[in-house]
């Protein structure tokens, strides 16, 4: 991509072109598995092979005929979007206070705040799986949603920390000094300015419980996520279905994800733009 | 206590820590007064200002509003608004929202609100704005803004932190006269926080000198201009030519300064030093004179070499140097300065009377 910028540099054709096509191969890269199971998912062949087959929608009828797939839904989405209003939730606590509080031991608070994502997901996985276990939580939705909330929360927080640390710091100060009490100021001040990064928040945090699968598939039992119930299909037999429910969680993180991203970027820039005309 | 105080600092203290922002600070503010506070950076002017706002609270001492000790009262229970350096506008609510804000915080109702708003989105000349976003606003809009957003709820004082520091110098001018209207016509008491020494002396009723956390000298403009009360005020302002020496009885009766420069007569206001003590005298760039021969009467004449000679509109200020390189300047119309030969390195004689030399604190 060369933006309006990069063209006035006085750069070769040649390099412009090659570092396009580079950057189209790295998106190949990255979207070809994801593309074959696209195209795969409407293939009325049972196994993926070239040529195609003709174009058909029997897989998707397969899914939606099985019970399990729409269990397995149905427990995705209640803890997805638990998952998201609570991990929101408790992200912007710990953003705010990040913003608001000067205290002995904040760069370790921080740190520990940001941790769960970097823990491997097989540990974090076993580990709640044994503190859940040993207080009989493990084996429910209850149970993934109080594993995802560990691993969701951080990206909440990291996300609305960033959208803060762009508020003018006398923002808060001046909505006091103009008779509105804290909490009045949390509500008509700081919940109005995050409200972008607390979308996006809520709508990458539901995604990431959406996808996520190793920590779901150690704590889930019997109330498995749809995930943990492909890997249940992979298990069985190789079929076309998990090309189709592949399609369309990827389509319903996708929609989530850019949902985010334009609620992050385009309103964001939105309030900061200058005015360059003079009076 | 006067009567028409509005506002007390009584030795009041602020410390970050172990570092000491505002030092004992005893002053007064009265109503409907312009007061300008105005010093180098980091000596304690926002500080001063957000003490009052009630955004810091006093390490020691009492600040009164109307007589009554505000110490304890949290900000959004003082009617002091402020108007921020950065002016703080709410981006994500239009212009009337932003001024309707402190109605709505104060739970007055919407129609109450509307008017209120009406009234003072006019009063700025801002109505054609009032469904504009903040950011489709140019600098003196948003000033104005800003303005109405504060006045909104009529309050005995506005405190304002460097409001104008961000606009270009056309327009700073034009929101002088803007700001030194709103407060003659509404009665306002303003507290007015800044570097320039041209907003304060053109604005202000009264204007404070701080340097380091201390009040240096509080007077009215013409007061501090003509006779600096200390040698960092002099220096500060930047219009006065210094002398600094050992008191003595003069030859001729009075008091003399002996200085490297020649003696000194002193004459005009105060009470003069004792004998044998350092004194430092100040004396107006253009209260100081220039001849080519030395004048009749031959006291406080200085000899004097030009090094240089500035414009800057009517009047010119001429550089010199003592033969002890001390430097002096004298600032005069064209006219006045049109007869001298004034190339680099002539010699010249500069004097004064002694009535407008003024005696400083010593520090
Ligand atoms: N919250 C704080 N913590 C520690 N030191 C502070 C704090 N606020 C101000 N100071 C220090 O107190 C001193 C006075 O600060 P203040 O902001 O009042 O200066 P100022 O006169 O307004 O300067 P400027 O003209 O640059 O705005 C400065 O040295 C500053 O570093
Ligand atoms: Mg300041």
């Amino acid at each position: 991509m060369s933006g309006s910028g990069a063209e006035s540099i006085n750069r070769s054709r040649g390099v412009d072109w090659a570092l396009k096509g580079y950057i189209l191969l790295a998106y190949l890269f990255v979207f070809a598995p994801i593309a074959a199971s696209f195209v795969f998912s409407f293939n009325s062949d049972r196994f993926p092979s070239i040529p195609l087959g003709s174009f058909s929608l029997e897989w998707y009828e397969a899914v939606a005929a099985d019970p399990l797939v729409w269990q397995g839904l149905r427990n995705t989405l209640v803890v997805g979007v638990v998952v998201g209003v609570i991990s929101t939730l408790l992200g912007f606590g710990a953003a705010y206070t990040d913003y608001r509080y000067k205290f002995a031991g904040k760069q370790v608070y921080l740190a520990l705040a940001l941790l769960p994502p970097t823990i491997p997901v097989i540990i974090l996985g076993l580990a709640m799986l044994a503190y859940l276990s040993r207080i009989n939580l493990s084996g429910n939705a209850l149970s993934v949603i109080i594993a995802h909330v560990v691993v969701c929360a951080p990206f909440a927080m990291a996300i609305i920390r960033l959208r803060l640390s762009q508020m003018d710091p006398a923002l808060e100060p001046a909505a006091w000094n103009l008779g509105a009490s804290e909490w009045k100021t949390m509500r008509h001040v700081i919940v109005p300015f995050t409200k972008p990064a607390i979308l996006g928040a809520l709508f990458i945090t539901m995604a990431v419980s959406f996808d996520e699968f190793a920590v779901a598939w150690f704590v889930s039992g019997l109330n498995e996520t749809l995930p943990v119930k492909v890997l249940g299909f992979l298990q069985g037999q190789v079929s076309p279905r998990i090309n189709a429910i592949g399609t369309f969680v990827f389509v319903l993180s996708m929609t989530l994800v850019i949902l985010a991203q334009l609620l992050l970027s385009g309103k964001g820039a939105n309030d900061r733009a200058p005015a360059d005309d003079k009076e | 206590m006067q009567r028409d105080t509005l506002v007390s600092f009584e030795g009041v203290v602020k410390r970050f820590g172990s570092f000491v922002a505002v030092q004992k600070m005893d002053f007064e503010i009265r109503k409907g007064e312009f007061l300008a506070i105005m010093g180098s950076s980091g000596c304690g002017k926002t500080t001063t200002l957000r003490m009052l706002a009630g955004l810091e609270a006093p390490s020691e001492g009492v600040i009164r509003l109307s007589g009554k000790p505000i110490n304890d009262l949290p900000t959004w229970s003082r009617d002091t608004p402020m108007v921020w350096q950065s002016l703080a506008l709410f981006p994500f609510l239009n212009v009337r929202e932003n001024v309707e804000f402190a109605l709505k915080m104060r739970g007055i109702g919407k129609v109450e609100r509307r008017r209120r708003a009406e009234q003072w989105l006019d009063r700025m000349q801002i109505t054609e704005f009032a469904d504009r976003n903040i950011a489709q606003l140019s600098g003196g809009q948003r000033q104005r803004v800003a303005l109405a957003r504060s006045l909104v709820v009529e309050p005995e004082i506005l405190l304002l932190d460097e409001p104008l520091s961000a606009l270009d110098a056309a327009l700073k001018v034009r929101m002088q006269s803007v700001l030194k209207t709103l407060q003659r016509e509404t009665g306002i008491t303003f507290v007015y926080v800044t570097h320039s020494q041209s907003e304060a002396f053109s604005m202000a009723d009264r204007v404070v000198i701080m340097s380091r956390g201390v009040i240096e000298q509080i007077g009215t403009p013409q007061e501090i201009y003509r006779a600096p009360r200390t040698r960092f005020v002099a220096d500060f302002l930047g219009s006065s030519n210094l002398f600094s020496g050992r008191v003595r009885p003069g030859a001729a009766g009075g008091v003399e300064l002996e200085t490297p420069a020649g003696a000194l007569k002193l004459g005009g206001d105060g009470v003069m030093p004792a004998d044998g003590t350092t004194a430092t005298v100040t004396v107006l760039d253009t209260k100081t004179h220039l001849s080519v021969t030395p004048p009749a009467r031959s006291v406080n004449v200085v000899p004097v070499r030009v090094v240089g000679e500035e414009f800057v509109g009517a009047t010119a200020t001429v550089y010199l140097e003592t033969p002890q390189g001390q430097e002096i300047r004298v600032q005069k119309g064209h006219d006045e300065l049109a007869d001298l030969p004034l190339g680099i390195g002539q010699d010249l004689f500069a004097w004064w009377e002694p009535k407008d030399g003024h005696l400083v604190a010593e520090a």
